[in-house]
């Protein structure tokens, strides 16, 4: 991956008094955080974390609350101190940055939308929208008619002149996410943004990210306890674990070949047949097979493939890159349906 | 069926709680217990021995010392460095900005001259500035309260006080906002700061005269300033509250976003703290009204002169005439304040938006009009001073004083009675086994009692107030102001007990009963005294009344908060497994409001000690009869400062000691029983 928007390396939050000699520590930093709690009195919300993002990407991180995932997020720009490690936004070392480069960093590079939003109460959803390019100390006008722009982009045209807690939860977090698009950032967090929000609220708010994504291409990276939205959203996914990662992948590699017993437990209840695609089922050539039966990509999603599968009277190939790598039949498919009889 | 078990778990440990000290007695009942023998022993058998009385009129080396001291500080004013370089000049300032509000709507320092605005350009400005900060309803209420005023025949009186209140609360709000904002934002500072705020507000409001008198002199600075320390810790506390209350997620979004500091503080901090900040001014002006009046001990001007004076001669007519008048400014106060905070809420702004525009334009019209009303109240002599036709004061003082004579007469059956059946009954003994009994053996007690509730630290912290007592030569006036605040704040948990429950169980009695504990609370120590003084005359019990009337609504609000408080699914599971109304009270509610029934009692103590000590001026003894005495004649200046004292070190004992019954866990977790 060259030149990565965010480059996060060696990294740790410790909580706790003394937390700062724990990364550095090889007796300390080994410990598990039950014994690490027991011993120094100290929390590791984020232990010894390395990723890239690239530039463009949906990067998810995903984990159970108390995982680090929201102390991970808020580190990237400082908004919690990270202890020890290295976190680069565009090769720049933003650990290093002094305070007015940081405060640069925040008001152009990165933006942020917060699980519970965050909004300023006292301002209309206009001055909410552009208080970044106010804090920046862009003009009046100029800021109201960019804030319009994105008011409208969110889908909030007409009530600018509302004020937060005239707005339902779905609503407000469209100010939230015009907010943090308003500066023009290169990249957007989102820590949890739409767990608030009631379950069709949550997706229509994840269709409108995925649109915007495709309209801007900003970078984002994606904080998030569902499973579901994780693998609807993400390019890539880093489950998390009492602060370390578990695993680090495309939604497929996770729900195909999960790193340990937490991830398959994680992983148990997706539907697998909307998630995988044909090449995790995919089985050698049988020498019965016509060769001139059906041929089906290997990328393609296994539910997609059911009706060609189903109606062919013999067994479908499967091929990559132009080249056929095996065949799959209906029994391949059933046991992606059937995972728990499969498993028996 | 599972979820009923699930419920008739969760109401057990309750009964539990109850239940445990009848079989085995904690060590804290020995300790009470103990307490109780020895002090009833000592009464018994060392009765009137090592009691530490101090006749009124006789002095200790300690109170000669201070009254040297008065004399060297009265000595050196005009030399000494630290007056000349701090004192002095501060209260110069200070002077000069209470000159100028007095001046302005009062009278000239001589007094014989009318003040630059008169009567009518007073009204309409106040009525303005109402208007501009509240809403018509309470525009309208000022200029009705302040006619009401000249109808008294106290229009001065009331704007003297009026001055020195808004003299105050600025000069209040001057220390107090950047205290506070700093308080808000740097937990150090807060930390720095809260005791002391909790230090300064748990003094009576009578302590701090005589010391600023000593220093600054008596008159309006001194007022003025004693105010101040009064008013400001509501402000600074509800300021930093107001910031601190801030809900974390949203200081983050702004940070997030690279706000500096100070854009921080103006765009997030400042706007979402400012309803807090003006219930703040709020709870500060109503604080300031309160010290102004007191301040009158002092020889500070206003309504409190004429309800000292009143209450000295015994002139209940006059007394009433002008309390009702502080009671009326006090509603006024605390309506446009009130009003104004309603304005400064989030939103507020949106609703009234359409008619912004005519709203400023009618200001600016009704400005003018005030502006040539001010002017004509500066020209013509009918609208400087008030028309002295349409005073009825003399005739309200007179209906008062024979309404009063009429009830000690009539009801004096009921009234006497009462009186002396409690005096007799309750506050007589009670006073003497505090008074009688040897002084060490109370201290052994009392720090018997302190060990039960705060272990070591409060004994030793209670052993050295009493120990302060002794020395400055006051225990015994000490025991009887603390006869009659126990006394009192009994009667106050009993109410606060009664009618915090009726409260907390019952929303219609709470929404009932709140609007009266609230203006209850609003209305300065001192005009309590009046009506009871109009009904018992001029005695201890007077004074106890007062106490407790004065106190009741903050122990009661507490309570019934406590109450309230309890989560709704464990009283639903103590009903739904066959409790009685009685049992849910007494088994689950009140223990589990404990915490709460504590800081009843803590703030009620305090409320009470303030009063008792107040209530000297209408014939109670003890403490409070010495600082006035002391306010009065200069040969026993220094046991008045002494008693100031004696006052506050009593009530750092009673806070501290409530404040440990409030903390203690309600029972240590049980040893292993083999």
């Amino acid at each position: 991956m060259n030149n990565p928007a965010i480059s996060v390396r060696d990294l740790w939050k410790v909580f706790g008094p003394g937390g700062d000699k724990i990364p550095g520590n090889r007796e300390l930093s080994a410990l598990s955080s039950a014994e690490l709690l027991e011993r120094t009195n100290c929390v590791a919300a984020v232990r010894n974390l390395s990723f890239d993002v690239a530039k463009g990407e949906v990067f998810v991180v995903m984990g159970l609350s108390g995982s680090g995932k929201s102390t991970l997020i808020r580190c990237l720009t400082r908004l919690i101190e990270p202890t020890s490690g290295q976190v680069l936004v565009d090769g720049n070392d933003v650990l290093q940055a002094g305070v007015a480069e940081l405060r640069e960093l925040r008001r152009r590079k990165v933006s942020m939308v917060f699980q519970h939003f965050g909004l300023l109460p006292h301002r209309t959803v206009l001055d909410n929208v552009s208080y970044g390019l106010q804090i920046r100390g862009t003009g009046k006008n100029e800021r109201h008619t960019k804030a319009r722009e994105i008011i409208e982009l969110v889908g909030l045209k007409g009530y600018e002149q509302h004020y937060p807690d005239q707005l339902s939860g779905g609503m407000q977090q469209r100010v939230g996410l015009g907010r943090a698009l308003a500066g023009d950032p290169d990249t957007i967090l989102f820590d949890e943004p739409f767990s608030a929000l009631d379950p069709l609220i949550r997706r229509d708010m994840q269709a409108e990210v995925i649109r915007l994504h495709k309209d801007m291409g900003k970078t984002m990276v994606f904080v998030t306890h569902d499973l579901s939205e994780a693998l609807k959203l993400g390019d890539r996914i880093l489950i998390m674990r009492n602060g370390e990662p578990v695993q680090c992948g495309t939604g497929d590699d996770l729900v195909g070949s999960p790193a340990d017993k937490y991830i398959e437990d994680f992983v148990s209840e997706v539907p697998r047949a909307d998630v995988l695609t044909l090449k995790w089922i995919t089985r050698p050539l049988a020498d019965t097979t016509p060769r001139d039966a059906a041929v089906l990509n290997s990328r393609m999603i296994i539910r997609e493939a059911i009706p060609a599968v189903m109606h062919s009277p013999c067994p479908v190939l499967v091929e990559e890159g132009g080249r056929i790598t095996g065949q799959i039949d209906r029994d391949s498919i059933l046991s992606v349906l059937q995972p728990a009889e499969a498993a028996a | 069926m599972s979820a009923l078990v699930q419920e008739r778990a969760t109401a057990q440990p309750t009964q539990a709680i109850a239940s445990e000290p009848r079989r085995r007695p904690s060590r804290r009942t020995v300790l009470l217990v103990s307490a109780a023998v020895v002090w009833i022993l000592g009464f018994l058998i060392l009765n009137g021995t090592s009691t530490l009385a101090l006749p009124a009129s006789e002095l200790t080396d300690l109170h000669r010392s201070l009254n040297q001291f008065n004399a060297w500080v009265a000595a050196n004013r005009a030399d000494n460095p630290v007056f000349l370089y701090i004192f002095t000049p501060l209260r110069s300032a200070v002077d000069a900005v209470a000159n100028l509000f007095t001046t302005t709507f009062a009278a000239t320092t001589t007094g014989l001259r009318l003040p630059e605005i008169g009567w009518l350009g007073t009204v309409a400005l106040l009525t303005w500035i109402a208007f501009a900060v509240g809403n018509i309803r309470v525009a309208l209420l000022t200029a009705a309260v302040f006619v009401f005023f000249g109808i008294q025949g106290l229009f001065v009186e009331a704007t003297y006080t009026f001055a020195l209140v808004l003299t105050s609360v600025l000069l209040t709000l001057l220390v107090g906002i950047p205290l506070g904002v700093l308080a808000g934002i740097y937990g150090r500072v807060a930390r720095i700061i809260t005791p002391v705020l909790d230090f300064m507000q748990t003094l009576p409001t009578f302590v701090y005269l005589a010391p600023l008198a000593l220093v600054f002199l008596i008159g309006p600075a001194s007022a003025v300033i004693a105010t101040v320390i009064y008013a400001a810790p509501p402000v600074i506390r509800l300021t930093a509250h107001g910031i601190r209350r801030i809900p974390e997620n949203t200081r983050e979004a702004s940070d997030s976003l690279g706000t500096t500091g100070l854009q921080r503080l103006i765009t997030l901090q400042l706007p979402m703290a400012r309803r807090t900040i003006v219930m703040g001014i709020n709870q500060g002006t109503m604080a300031a009204l309160s010290m102004v009046t007191i301040a009158a001990l002092i020889a500070a001007p206003g309504l409190g002169q004429t309800v000292v004076r009143a209450l000295q001669s015994l002139d209940v007519g006059t007394a009433v005439n002008a309390g009702l008048s502080i009671v009326l400014l006090a509603i006024v106060l605390d309506r446009v304040t009130t009003a104004a905070s309603r304005r400064a809420e989030p939103g507020s702004a949106r609703k009234r938006s359409a008619s912004r525009k005519t709203r400023s334009i009618f200001l600016a019209v009704s400005l003018a009009v005030v502006l040539v009303m001010v002017q004509l109240s500066r020209t013509m002599l009918w609208a400087a001073a008030f028309p002295q036709d349409l005073n009825v004061g003399p005739a309200i003082v007179q209906a008062v004083n024979a309404a009063s004579h009429w009830l000690q007469s009539n009801l004096s059956l009921f009234t006497v009675s009462l009186r002396e059946g409690v005096t007799n009954g309750i506050l007589n003994p009670f006073q003497s086994l505090l008074t009688d009994t040897p002084f060490y053996i109370l201290v052994i007690v009392i720090a018997l009692v302190a060990y039960a509730l705060g272990g070591w630290k409060l004994a030793v912290l209670t052993t050295a107030c009493l120990g302060v007592i002794i020395y400055l030569g006051l225990w015994s006036d000490s025991m009887v102001t603390l006869a009659g605040t126990l006394v009192a704040t009994a009667v106050v948990m009993v109410l606060g007990i009664v009618f915090g429950v009726a409260m907390g169980r019952s929303s219609r009695i709470d929404q009932l009963m709140r609007p009266l504990l609230d203006a209850g609370q609003t209305m300065p120590s001192f005009v309590y005294l009046v009506p009871f003084l109009g009904l018992f005359g001029a005695t201890r019990f007077t004074a106890i009344v007062a106490g407790i009337i004065y106190a009741a609504p903050v122990a009661i609000k507490i309570t019934a908060d406590g109450i309230a408080g309890i989560s709704p699914t464990v009283v639903e599971s103590a009903v739904a497994s066959g409790s009685t109304p009685w049992q849910v009270i007494t088994k689950v509610q009140l223990p589990m409001a404990r915490q709460s029934l504590a800081l009843a009692a803590n703030q009620g103590l305090i409320y009470v000690l303030a009063m008792v000590v107040v209530g000297a001026l209408v014939g109670a003894g003890g403490l409070g009869y010495d600082v006035v005495a002391g306010f009065v004649q200069s040969s026993i200046f220094g046991k008045g400062l002494a008693a100031g004292l004696a006052i506050v070190f009593l009530g750092i004992m009673l806070d501290r000691m409530t404040q440990a019954a409030a903390a203690a866990p309600a029972r240590r977790i049980p040893s292993p029983v083999k």
